[in-house]
């Protein structure tokens, strides 16, 4: 391996992988070994090495949610040793390197568990619900044309950089599968104070807060306890300000808004 | 009117019920500390009596009473309704979960906290309020009903003593961690204010439940035989 560090001794692993067929099968915890792992070697590189022996093996390799691997598209979610995204903190799943982990560990991996996010297949969830909410009002309708003058409308700098840490928002659900209450306020109060922030939000300021809390209730999550368990796990820091932010406008849009429903 | 419904029904709305009953209950924890310090003087319950006397008859607090009534069935109820829901919102559990990691264990057991508080709330109501409202305690001195003795009696009972003091540490950990969140609820987060907020709360919760523990305790260990 080019670059590897020489000293970084390969590992021998216990993993308690839950496998589960489908959406409507009965799941259970499998024990698996792993060998000669690099501590070099990301999480999600751990588990291509344990379906490269369960391939060989003629047995069905574990199906993970993954795509970037570089920690920006939120795809992989994995609960690690009771943790979402593992130990370490700010992190993905496959920013989480094995060298986190000392040989002779066993490390349980296990799906996000919230009922608005039923286990597709293994560790893979379907988060199709998130989508809904931001389909309800994550939004901002403009014109299509041609691209806007870049100083058209002027937006304070702090504005924008306040705009920009709830943007940063990855919608990978660690704040939902973190939290007690399977809660996805995290996540919603990001998209909402990112757009509530902007001058381009304000058109559908108070219909997207009333549609977005609507569509978060009816897809199933908790209610936010304010435990602070999701902004403790999310990889990308997004803070509880957030959803004091999202209460502040549902409060002020259900006093003010012409919604009669 | 069914925006209304809506609004109430909705999780945010709930949650601002159970915040702004929650600091309306607080303000009401302020008023009994300070009245039932009378407790402490040495008259032999006089002063004491005199104060209960008025709570129980002036039309003002008879009225603002059926406010604190509301107070906890809402708080009580929203808070239930809004337990049940976050309980469902996850039927399988995990495997291994640490949640000790992340945050901590009171703010997680607030159901578990106010449901002790409740359980405490109900003998505490029988035993005290129920019988000096209804029952029929002796008069006093001043001719006012003998709700001290009822007091001394009971706080001269060592299980009684632990079940207040019991309660107050559960409700100790319940204000922790409900102050705060009865602020961030309402929406008042700011990065000037909000670490105040939780100082205030931390010192609120103790000398509130230290007040409150020390009534029991006092009668207890320190307390003769009364006088009369």
């Amino acid at each position: 391996m080019a670059g590897s560090n020489p000293n970084a001794k390969p590992m021998n692993l216990t993993l308690k992988v839950w496998r589960q067929k489908n959406r409507n099968a009965e799941g259970q915890i499998v024990e698996y070994q792993v060998k000669d792992i690099s501590p070099e070697m990301s999480f999600l590189e751990m588990l291509d090495v344990l379906n490269e022996d369960l391939l060989h093996k003629g047995e069905e390799p574990v199906a993970f949610d993954h795509d970037c691997r570089e920690g920006i598209c939120g795809s992989c979610n994995l609960f690690i040793n009771g943790r979402a995204h593992g130990p370490e903190k700010g992190t993905t799943t496959c920013q989480l390197h094995m060298r986190k982990f000392s040989d002779g560990d066993t490390i349980t991996i296990e799906p996000w568990r919230a009922n608005a996010f039923p286990v597709n297949r293994d560790l893979s969830v379907d988060r199709s619900a998130f989508d809904r909410i931001i389909q309800a009002g994550g939004y901002v309708s403009v014109n299509t044309g041609g691209a806007p003058d870049g100083n058209e409308i002027p937006i304070p700098k702090p504005v924008a950089d306040r705009a920009f840490e709830a943007a940063t928002c990855i919608a990978c659900g660690a704040c939902v599968a973190a939290c007690k209450n399977a809660s996805a306020m995290l996540f919603v109060s990001a998209k909402i104070s990112q757009l509530a922030l902007l001058p381009q939000g304000q058109v559908e300021r108070k219909t997207r807060v009333e549609n977005m809390i609507a569509q978060m209730d009816k897809e199933g999550f908790g209610a936010c306890t304010n435990i602070g368990q999701c902004a403790a796990e999310c990889p990308v820091g997004i803070s509880l300000e957030n959803i004091a932010l999202m209460n502040r406008e549902f409060i002020s849009a259900k006093a003010t808004s012409n919604n009669l429903a | 009117m069914s925006w209304i419904s809506n609004t109430f029904s909705s999780s945010i709305g709930r949650k601002v019920i159970v915040a702004i009953t929650g600091l309306f209950l607080c303000s009401f924890l302020v008023v009994h500390l300070i009245g039932n310090f009378q407790l402490f003087k040495d008259d032999g319950g006089a002063a004491f009596n005199i104060y209960s006397h008025f709570m129980g008859t002036n039309p003002v607090i008879r009225t603002v009473e059926w406010g604190l009534l509301l107070g906890f069935v809402f708080h009580i109820y929203e808070s239930y309704t809004l337990a049940v829901r976050n309980r469902a919102a996850r039927s399988v559990a995990y495997v291994d979960s640490r949640p000790s990691q992340n945050s901590p264990w009171y703010s997680r057991s607030m159901a578990l906290l106010g449901t002790i508080i409740l359980l405490f709330l109900l003998v505490h109501m029988y035993n005290f309020f129920y019988r000096a409202r209804f029952g029929d305690l002796d008069p006093d001195i001043n001719n006012n009903a003998d709700l001290y003795t009822l007091v001394y009696s009971s706080f001269k009972q060592w299980w009684y003593v632990l079940l207040y003091v019991a309660a107050q540490v559960a409700l100790c950990y319940h204000l922790i961690h409900g102050f705060r969140s009865g602020f961030q609820t309402l929406g008042l987060n700011h990065r000037k204010y909000t670490p105040l907020v939780r100082i205030i709360g931390y010192a609120f919760a103790i000398i509130v439940c230290a007040g409150f523990a020390a009534m029991p305790l006092y009668f207890f260990f320190f307390k003769p035989e009364l006088a009369h």
